[in-house]
């Protein structure tokens, strides 16, 4: 690898492997009286956060790097992965640096997993993030104003000084930068996957869970220039594929590169959807909360947790798949994720009436056995390439 | 979730039938049949679910409710469930994900025969009240894939401080004169009529008034009521079709008339096998029963002289006994504040305090957890929930798991182990204190 990409690559999985949060105590570190807030998936204003002057931290457990010796205690056998190992690096003392906890409401294992926080940590600011359902401006537009508008007061009181509109309207630009490289990167990956492996485009959307924004940002744009550089990288006969259901808990990075070994390039993802949950750009001028509230009510990325108040639930994946021009779908969901497997029978109607191939398996954070999903995406991508053949 | 069962029930075979089982039953009854010719009949129905459920404002609008969870339960108790849920799964349902879910499409993809036998009629409107459980909303939207048919989104924000804030209580009142009352008026053709919601709140205030009285009466020695298996009888009217009616209220009236003698008495609930003679045991009881087992399951308790005195399950369609009433003086703003205050929907701080205050109240020796895999609303949590209580109260604990309706996960002889080996610990511990 040239060492420009190298060295990038190399600090995003310093990051990625930071489950103590290093990085975030010495930015604590840096200017005394700094705070950081962590956030669980989906989507939070990540803004207010910013505006307040302290560093949003994402947290998406442990994956296949930690060893869970108390979370299992906490949940039963039959409930996701992901928020035993969160409570795993709570107790093991590995999220000390955060100053808070945000939790949005996504499905009832995070709902609940706020109120474990509640009881566990009560030192913490905890807070539960109550997304509106309805996208009515005047119902749930109105709500939400008012509840981000709450988080703007606590956030406030917990940084010691107010969050000013200008505070405010600085943050959404920077965070508007960050939103267009990612677009950028989704957009030029999907005409040239082979550019950036998905194993490695992952770690560098990951490094934005933990690195202020600018510094994401700069890494976005370092890496859409350095990885086409790359030696090796050409179009080859491989599937195009999208994967759906990784909203949430997050696959191990060996199940990523697996898909892709086996002949798939990835075209789109939801992988650590939050970053990318308002699909253009937000306002940075007038009432700060105001054009935050209005950019979720109708610019908001489409997943299991959101409703959708008419049409098929598939619609969003049969576009992406036109879009990204794929020629198939891998639904690869967290095992017990409610809201992931209880889509997909709609997801997986809505491909069928247009004809789309699709596959699916699941998966859990610490997955470490590949060979059954490495035999399961060869045999999808081979069969994709053959129905393709003229 | 919650309960009506109708087949098979205790009712059933009860060594005496008391007054108000023979009116439930007959009131379930005629709600079927009239289901089952709803369409015949120019009535229009409603599905919808039991937290949060807008009964007064659905009869206001003479509209019939029915309740998928309802059905599935009932499917459990007929054995029919493990059925519905392998059909489910044929058409690609998880098997990770809540069988009340699974239970209801495959009852649905295999005719959507109702409890009584007879087919329920396909739904006019679907009333999405997104209270206290995620999964109701993915639940709604299979069934919109399912039917030709509006759906009504309410979305209730959960009260994870345990308080109602403003802002949140305007938000449900925006969604119901904006999205809830004009889809009633579309699918019906009525208009909204405060005042035929205001006298069917009066009744249910009036029922509520009765219901609690019942559940309260638990903290007699000894209980004369079992709040949790018992207890799933007598919240069916409440918590389903029949709030704001007069057969909910003369329901409650005569259980509570049947109470009242048996506390005169000092009478133990009824079960089964008849009247409960040594009270040995008191518990609360957290999360849901199994249906599928419900009997066997009961009479693990029963049997040992174990009596449940407060449930959180029978908290799921309402906090009645914490002081809520529907309040005809201000009709959307109560149901507003009732969506809010259902059990699933509070905070797991205000779940611990209400258990540990229940433990107190009703002198528990001790309380259980049933965590039950499909329900992760309930389940997630329950572990610390265990500990916290036991630090609290100084009460032990139990943990059984087992889930509602998916006969593959009732394992008879480790839940009969571990009630028992809980039960002889608390007697140890009982000994202990005497010695
Ligand atoms: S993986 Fe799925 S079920 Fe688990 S916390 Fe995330 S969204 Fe919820
Ligand atoms: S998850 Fe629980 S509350 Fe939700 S539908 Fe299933 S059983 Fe009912």
């Amino acid at each position: 690898m040239k060492p420009e990409l190298a060295k990038l690559v190399n600090k995003a999985k310093e990051l990625y492997d930071d489950l103590g949060l290093k990085s975030v105590q010495a930015w604590k570190a840096a200017v005394p009286g700094r705070k950081a807030i962590g956030y669980m998936p989906i989507y939070v204003p990540r803004e207010l956060i910013h505006a307040a002057g302290m560093l949003p931290v994402g947290i998406v457990g442990g994956g296949d790097r930690l060893e869970i010796i108390r979370g299992d205690a906490y949940f039963q056998s039959y409930i996701c992965h992901i928020p035993r190992s969160t409570i795993e690096l709570a107790l093991s003392h590995r999220l000390d640096a955060l100053d808070g906890m945000l939790f949005p409401s996504i499905c009832d294992v995070i709902r609940n997993l706020s109120g474990m926080w509640a009881m566990l940590f009560p030192d913490r600011y905890v807070h539960y993030v109550d997304v509106p359902q309805n996208y009515e401006a005047g119902v749930g537009g109105v709500y939400w104003h008012r509840e981000i508008e709450i988080l703007r007061e606590d956030l406030s009181r917990l940084g010691g000084r107010p969050i000013s509109d200008d505070d405010l309207r600085q943050s959404i630009s920077v965070y508007n930068e960050n939103r267009k490289a990612l677009r950028d990167l989704y957009e030029v990956r999907s005409r040239k996957p082979w550019f950036f492996p998905i194993s490695e485009m992952y770690l560098m959307l990951r490094a934005g869970n933990l690195l202020p924004v600018e510094e994401h940002t700069a890494l976005l744009r370092a890496y859409l220039n350095e990885a086409p550089l790359e030696d090796g990288r050409f179009e080859q006969d491989e599937s195009r594929v999208v994967l759906v259901g990784m909203f949430c808990e997050q696959p191990p990075l060996g199940l990523l590169a697996t898909i892709e070994r086996a002949g798939c390039w990835v075209v789109d993802d939801d992988l650590l959807l939050g970053m990318r949950w308002l699909m253009g750009d937000v306002s940075a001028v007038g009432d700060p909360l105001q054009s935050l509230t209005e950019a979720f009510l109708t610019k908001s990325a489409t997943t299991a947790s959101r409703y959708l108040p008419e049409g098929h639930r598939g619609r969003w994946l049969v576009d992406s798949v036109r879009r990204n021009r794929a020629e198939g779908v891998i639904f690869c969901a967290p095992s017990f994720c409610d809201p992931a497997l209880l889509e997909q029978p709609m997801l997986i109607a809505a491909l069928e009436r247009e004809s789309i191939a699709h596959t699916q398996f699941k998966y859990s954070e610490d997955t470490g056995q590949f060979a059954v999903i490495r035999e399961q995406a060869g045999t999808f991508s081979d069969s994709i390439r053959l129905w393709s053949e003229p | 979730m919650s309960a009506t069962p109708v087949k098979e029930t205790p009712a059933v075979d009860l060594a005496q039938k008391e007054r108000s089982m023979v009116l439930q039953k007959q009131m379930i009854a005629s709600h079927y049949e009239e289901l089952a010719t709803a369409h015949d009949s120019g009535k229009k129905v409603v599905y919808t679910f039991v937290p949060g459920n807008l009964t007064e404002l659905i009869r206001s609008f003479d509209l019939l409710p029915v309740l998928p969870e309802i059905n599935a339960l009932q499917s459990g108790m007929r054995k029919l469930s493990g059925e519905y849920i392998a059909e489910a799964e044929k058409h690609g349902h998880s098997e990770d994900v809540c069988t009340y879910v699974k239970c209801d499409i495959g009852m649905l993809k295999k005719g959507n025969i109702g409890p009584t036998g007879k087919k329920l009629p396909k739904p006019d409107l679907l009333l999405l009240s997104y209270t206290g459980c995620f999964t109701f909303m993915k639940w709604f939207e299979l069934l919109r894939e399912e039917y030709d048919c509006p759906v009504a989104m309410l979305h209730v924000p959960y009260q994870s401080d345990g308080h109602i804030h403003g802002h949140h209580r305007d938000y449900i009142l925006q969604q119901l004169r904006t999205e809830v009352i004009p889809k009633f008026e579309q699918v019906t053709g009525l208009r909204y009529d405060e005042d035929r919601l205001r006298e069917k709140m009066k009744l249910s205030a009036q029922a509520e008034d009765d219901f609690v009285w019942v559940l309260e009466s638990a903290k007699n020695k000894p209980s004369p009521i079992d709040a949790y298996f018992g207890g799933v009888f007598y919240i069916g009217p409440m918590f389903t079709a029949f709030r704001g009616t007069p057969q909910g209220v003369e329901y409650y009236q005569a259980l509570r008339r049947e109470i009242e003698d048996r506390v005169t008495r000092h009478l133990g609930p009824i079960t089964p096998d008849g009247p409960m003679e040594k009270e040995r045991y008191r518990l609360v009881m957290e999360g849901p029963p199994n249906w599928t087992s419900f009997r066997e399951f009961w009479k693990m308790f029963y049997e040992e002289g174990a009596v449940v005195v407060a449930s959180s399950y029978t908290k799921v369609g309402g906090l009645y006994d914490r002081g809520f009433r529907h309040d005809p003086t201000r009709p959307l703003e109560s149901l507003a504040d009732y969506c809010m205050g259902c059990y699933t929907n509070l905070g797991l701080p205000t779940r611990v305090e209400l258990l540990e205050r229940y433990i107190r109240e009703y002198s528990a020796d001790g309380f259980m957890i049933n965590s039950v895999k499909s329900c992760n609303s309930f389940s997630v949590g329950q572990l610390l929930m265990l500990r916290q209580l036991e630090e609290r109260t100084g009460v032990p604990g139990g943990f059984i798991e087992s889930d509602l309706v998916d006969p593959r996960y009732f394992s008879a002889a480790n839940i009969k182990n571990r009630i028992e080996s809980y039960l002889q610990m608390l007697e140890q511990k009982r000994a202990a204190r005497v010695a």
